[in-house]
Parts: structure tokens; sequence; C-alpha cells
């Protein structure tokens, strides 16, 4: 029987094939058939929340794509949903067109001022930009409420149903294979993207951006093309959020959604796919953890009935940043990792 | 044309009112960052927090104006040295973009815990100040701004004072400017760091004190810290006056566009002024008035 080597690959496309091994195929395949029959076996608030999760994941790779791969930290990725779902929300209540073009819009929108935000942050990086991107997302907020004529104000606004070939997907069921095959078609994009050119040009800006410089990279065009790709695939969350929830309030497209995603990324794993699939996974289950977790606590101690309120899982979010930039930078990713390579290596595991 | 001319004195002594609070905030960021290079996106928290505590003393406690504030400003100089001791000294030597990620993360921390604690209400401050307004030569100004006034000049003085002939500032300065050598030198680097928190939280504790007097004590204070970013990239990063010159400058243009724009195009471009501000000077001057210029090595 001949035994698995721990890299043994004979050409450079092996080395960067998208799924390396027979095995990892298989599992696929599991995968996919266990999450395409979900809404036959699981119940309601799972499909809700696997939902929810494919939202998340679209717009957590379109952040890791711009801070894990390029290294450009950016705290407006909320401002970028909001944009996008924005966007879908009037052309489909308003305007009436189909969801195809609305989401294309929608990205397309998010794109355009991302590359508008791009090009002034060229000179920007580190402290400077974080500043610039988080005061950004404060001038959208602001717009976002104020102008009320197109947006609805604080009274947010109402999106009419998606419907695809004259179905209408109106139940959590029916939209759910809707967003899995909008959420996998951008896995692959994403995936694809880092795996060339582009990607490595991103990677080098990330790792040392005046030897990419030197070496030839167009620092310009690819930090451009960083953002504006970001805010196209953030666009696209925006617009799949618009349609699942229904209706949109400038208050959920806050500074603090920003920050929630970059605790998706960082404990997902900065510059991995799997990672920010993970990250934003995890993080979507965390409330549902603590919520148990009080119902858990409030049979053992009475007093603690019913105090459970939002305000916890913000408070998880932070405590989860903190703890994972300290004892574990490289995220889930990195657990996975080494436990993967454990089972590879065994019994000679080190 | 003599109305004109009083008007534009008062909003522009308004707008001194208000860029003295910002210059506090503003100061409590460069300490930090001049210091140990991290930008602390946890201050707009601290100042939130003491803004909290100090009404909650007041009001529950019923402690005097006076103590409440001294208690205010010693935990706030307790909870800096703690964050530096258990959050960012196991950051040091970490990329610039880890350690930034870490005060955001405490910051959303610090700020769902004090929504916890004190609840989601807006409080009215219980303010020690008369609330007569006085009149200084045809311009009208509430004693609260005046004490602003005052005690930012206090704290920006005795600043002056501690880093230029004190030997604790001494060694700051040392460490701020080149950290290897002031170790090498006998300074500890980790006791001058606590300081800098302890110091940094202390001057966002006084912004908070202040805020609390002028405005509605609620978990959105945060917001102002926000709001003193332009003041620390108009002055560039690293500059203990710049600060102070960017705050007070911020605050009068905001008030500007706020007494003059405004009315014309209907209200809300005076809160955005100071981002917009931030943006055209990021364009034209990245550096600052009086920042650093960067010079990278491969």
């Amino acid at each position: 029987m001949a035994v698995r080597s721990k890299t043994f690959r004979e050409s450079y496309y092996e080395d960067i094939k998208l799924f390396q091994t027979i095995w990892i195929r298989v599992w696929m395949v599991i995968f996919l058939v266990l999450l395409g029959t979900l809404p036959l076996w699981g119940n309601p608030y799972l499909v809700y929340l696997i939902n929810l999760s494919s939202i998340t994941v679209v717009a957590a790779l379109g952040l890791n794509l711009l801070i894990g791969y390029t290294g450009q930290i950016s705290l407006a990725h909320a401002a970028f949903i909001a944009i996008g779902a924005y966007t879908t929300a009037i052309l489909s209540s308003k305007v009436g067109l189909p969801f195809w073009i609305c989401l294309l819009a929608s990205g397309g929108m998010s794109a355009a001022v991302g590359c508008a935000l791009g090009i002034p942050c060229l000179r920007l990086k580190g402290l400077y930009l974080a500043m610039a991107t988080m005061s950004f997302s404060v001038v959208v907020e602001n717009v976002l409420i104020t102008w009320d004529k197109l947006t609805g104000g604080v009274r947010g606004i109402h999106v009419a149903k998606v419907s695809v070939f004259g179905f209408r997907l109106d139940t959590d069921d029916k939209i759910f294979y809707f967003l899995l095959i909008i959420t996998a078609l951008v896995i692959l994009g994403i995936k694809n993207l880092v795996r060339t050119r582009v990607g490595r040009a991103f990677i080098a800006i990330r790792d040392r951006d005046i030897a990419a410089e030197v070496i030839g990279v167009n620092i310009t065009a690819y930090k451009v093309m960083a953002f504006t790709i970001s805010s196209f695939v953030a666009g696209i969350a925006g617009g799949m959020y618009a349609y699942t929830m229904g209706h949109i309030h400038p208050e959920h497209f806050t500074v603090l959604l920003s920050i929630q995603y970059l605790a998706m990324i960082i404990v997902g794993g900065l510059g991995t796919i799997l990672g920010s699939i993970f990250g934003a996974v995890f993080i979507v289950l965390v409330p549902e953890f603590i919520k148990a977790f009080s119902r858990f606590l409030a049979v053992l101690i009475p007093g603690l009935k019913g105090q459970y309120n939002e305000e916890w899982n913000i408070a998880a979010f932070g405590l989860l940043i903190i703890v994972f930039l300290i004892f574990e930078a490289e995220g889930l990713n990195g657990i996975w990792r080494r436990i993967k390579t454990s089972f590879k290596n065994w019994p000679y595991t080190y | 044309m003599e109305k004109g001319l009083s008007y534009f004195i008062q909003v522009v002594a308004s707008g001194v009112a208000v860029g003295c609070l910002y210059a506090l905030i503003a100061l409590g960021f460069v300490l930090i960052i001049k210091a140990t290079d991290i930008l602390n996106f946890a201050h707009g928290e601290i100042i939130m927090i003491s803004a909290l505590l100090c009404y909650f003393l007041m009001a529950k406690f019923h402690f005097s104006f006076l103590t409440a504030a001294l208690v205010t400003v010693v935990v706030a100089a307790l909870l800096g040295v703690l964050t530096e001791r258990f959050v960012l000294r196991p950051m040091l030597g970490e990329p610039v973009f880890a350690v930034v990620m870490i005060t955001i993360g405490l910051s959303i921390f610090l700020r769902s815990m004090a929504g916890i604690t004190f609840g989601h209400d807006n409080y009215v401050f219980p303010t020690p100040f008369p609330k007569e307004p006085v009149h200084i030569a045809g311009v009208t100004l509430s004693m609260t701004q005046i004490w602003v006034m005052i005690c930012t000049a206090i704290l920006v003085a005795l600043f002056f004072v501690f880093f230029k002939y004190s030997r604790m500032g001494l060694a700051m300065r040392g460490t701020a400017n080149d950290q290897e050598t002031a170790l090498l030198m006998g300074i500890s680097t980790k006791r001058i760091y606590a300081m800098v928190w302890g110091i940094a939280f202390v001057t966002a504790a006084v912004a908070g004190i202040f805020l609390a007097n002028t405005m509605i004590v609620n978990i959105g204070l945060t917001f102002v810290a926000i709001s003193a970013f332009p003041a620390i990239i108009l002055g560039g990063l690293e500059s203990v006056p710049g600060a102070i010159i960017g705050g007070l400058a911020i605050g009068v243009m905001e008030n500007l566009v706020g007494g003059y724009l405004d009315p014309i195009i209907g209200g809300g471009l005076k809160d955005v002024t100071p981002f917009i501000i931030l943006f055209l000077i990021l364009m034209i001057k990245p550096y600052g008035l009086f920042g650093k210029k960067e010079i990278e090595r491969v």
C-alpha cells in the first residue's frame, strides 16, 4: 500500500490545483450533497442560519482579498455592503428590474465607489488607511440617513422579492439555493483569482510593497484592483442580504459591522479562502453559542434568566479578535491545517 | 457689517471651545502614537466610560463633582496601565496591522461591556458650572466652554513642562525617538509604555468629563473620538503641538461650516465636515502639518 507522503508533487500544475487530492474531491461531493438537500432534512432555523452564513461568507471573502491577501486595512466594508444593499433595494422595488441586473448593478455600484475610494487611498497604508476608510464609512452612513428621498432615511427601505424565471423566492427554503449558487460562484471566482498572476501580485504587495514595485508589480493598478474587486464582492453580498431580509435599514451597516467582518477574517485566518469561510460561519454561529450557554447558565443560576442581550455577542466578537491575535494568529484555518497534517503524518507527527 | 463681524467672532469662539475638546482627545492619541507607534482605536471608549462613570458616581453615589472627577481620572489611569500590560504587551514586535486590529477588538469589547454595565439610556449630567452664559467683549460663551479652554490650556502647559524638564519626560522622549538606544541607556521601556498609556487615558478621561458637561451622556459618546481623527491627521500623527493646532483648526472649521453653509443647504454638513477635511488633507499632505515623513527601506 502506498503511503501518502507529506508533499510530493511532480509538476507545478499539481501544486496549484484547486482540489489537491482525490479525497478532498470525495469530501467536497459529500459536503455539497448534504448542503444541497438541507431544506429537506434541516429545520427552518438552520436553513435561515445557513442563508445568513452564505451571505456573510461572500462578504468576508471580499474583505479577506483586500486585507488578508493585499494587506490594505479597510474599515469601510460595511459601507460597500450598504451601497450594494441599497442599490438592489432601490432598483428592485422602485424600478422593478430582475434580480440578475440588480445584483450586477449592486456589485458595479460598490465597485465604482470602491475604485473611487481606492485612488485617493493609494498613498496611504497602515494607520492612515484605517482612519481614512473608517471616516468614509461614517460619511456613507450619514448619507444613508440624510438622503431620505432615495434611501428612506431612518425608516429603512423595502425590497421586492426575488423571482427567478417566474418563481417567487419568498421563503428561506426557496432563497436558499439562490444564495448557495451565488456563494459557490464567488468562492470559485476568488479561489481562481488568487492563484493567478493577479493573486500573486496582491500577496507580493502585502509582504513588501516596495520590493514588489522593484520587481515590476504595478502597485497602483493592483491596489486599485484589490479595492474594486473587494467592493464588488461586498456589493453582491449586500444585494443578497437585501433580498434575504426584505427590508433594510441604515443601522444594519454601521462601523460595527465592518469590525464584525474583521473579526471573521482574523478568527478564520487572514489570507486564506477556507479561513474566510470558517470565520464567517463561526461568527454567525457565535450568538447561538452564547444564547445556548446563557440558557444553560440560567438553569444553574435562576437569577441570570433573561439577562441575555445582543451586547454579549459584540463583547464576544471583541474578545475573539483579541484572543485570536494574541494566541492563534493563523486563526481557525491554522488549527484545521495543524490537525490535518498531524493525521496525515501519523504516527510521525511532531 | 458690524453684526456680521460679531456673528463671525461668536462662531469662531465657540469653534475654539469645541476645538479644545478635539485637541484634548487628539493629545491622547498622539501621546500613544509617539511613544509606541500604535493608533489606539479604543480611545473613544475610554472617553465614553469616563463620562458615564463620572455621571454614575455623582448621580447614584452622591459624590461631589471634584471627587467624582478625581476617582474617574484614577480609574482611567489604572485602566490604561492594565490595557498596556495585558493587551498590548503580548503584541510587541507584531506587525502594525495586528496591533491596530487588537485595539479595534478592545474598543468593541469595552463598548459592549459599558453597554451592559451602564445601560443604553440617555443621561443628563448634573453640571457643576453655572447655567448663565458669560459675555466677554461681545462674545457669549457658557461657563463650561470657558472651563474647557482653561483646563486644556493648563493640561497642555503641564505636558510641556513634564516632557521638557522632568526626568521621566526625558525618558519618554528618548523612548519615542529610538526604543533600542533608550533600552541601552538603562531606561525601562516597559515602564515607560505603561506610563504613556496611563497618561493618555487620563487625557481621555478629562475630555470625557468635559464632554459629559456639554452633551447628553450615553454610549454614543465614543463617536467623538472618531471626529478627532481629522485633528491628528491635520497636525501630523506624531506631533503634540500639531494635535493642539489641528484640534483647534478642525473645531473652528466645523463651526464655520455649521454657521455659514448649513443654513444655505439645509443642514447635515457640519457633522461630515471633519471627515471631508480629513480626506482633503490625506490627498494633499498625508503627513499633516508637523508629522515626520517616513522613509522606507526594503
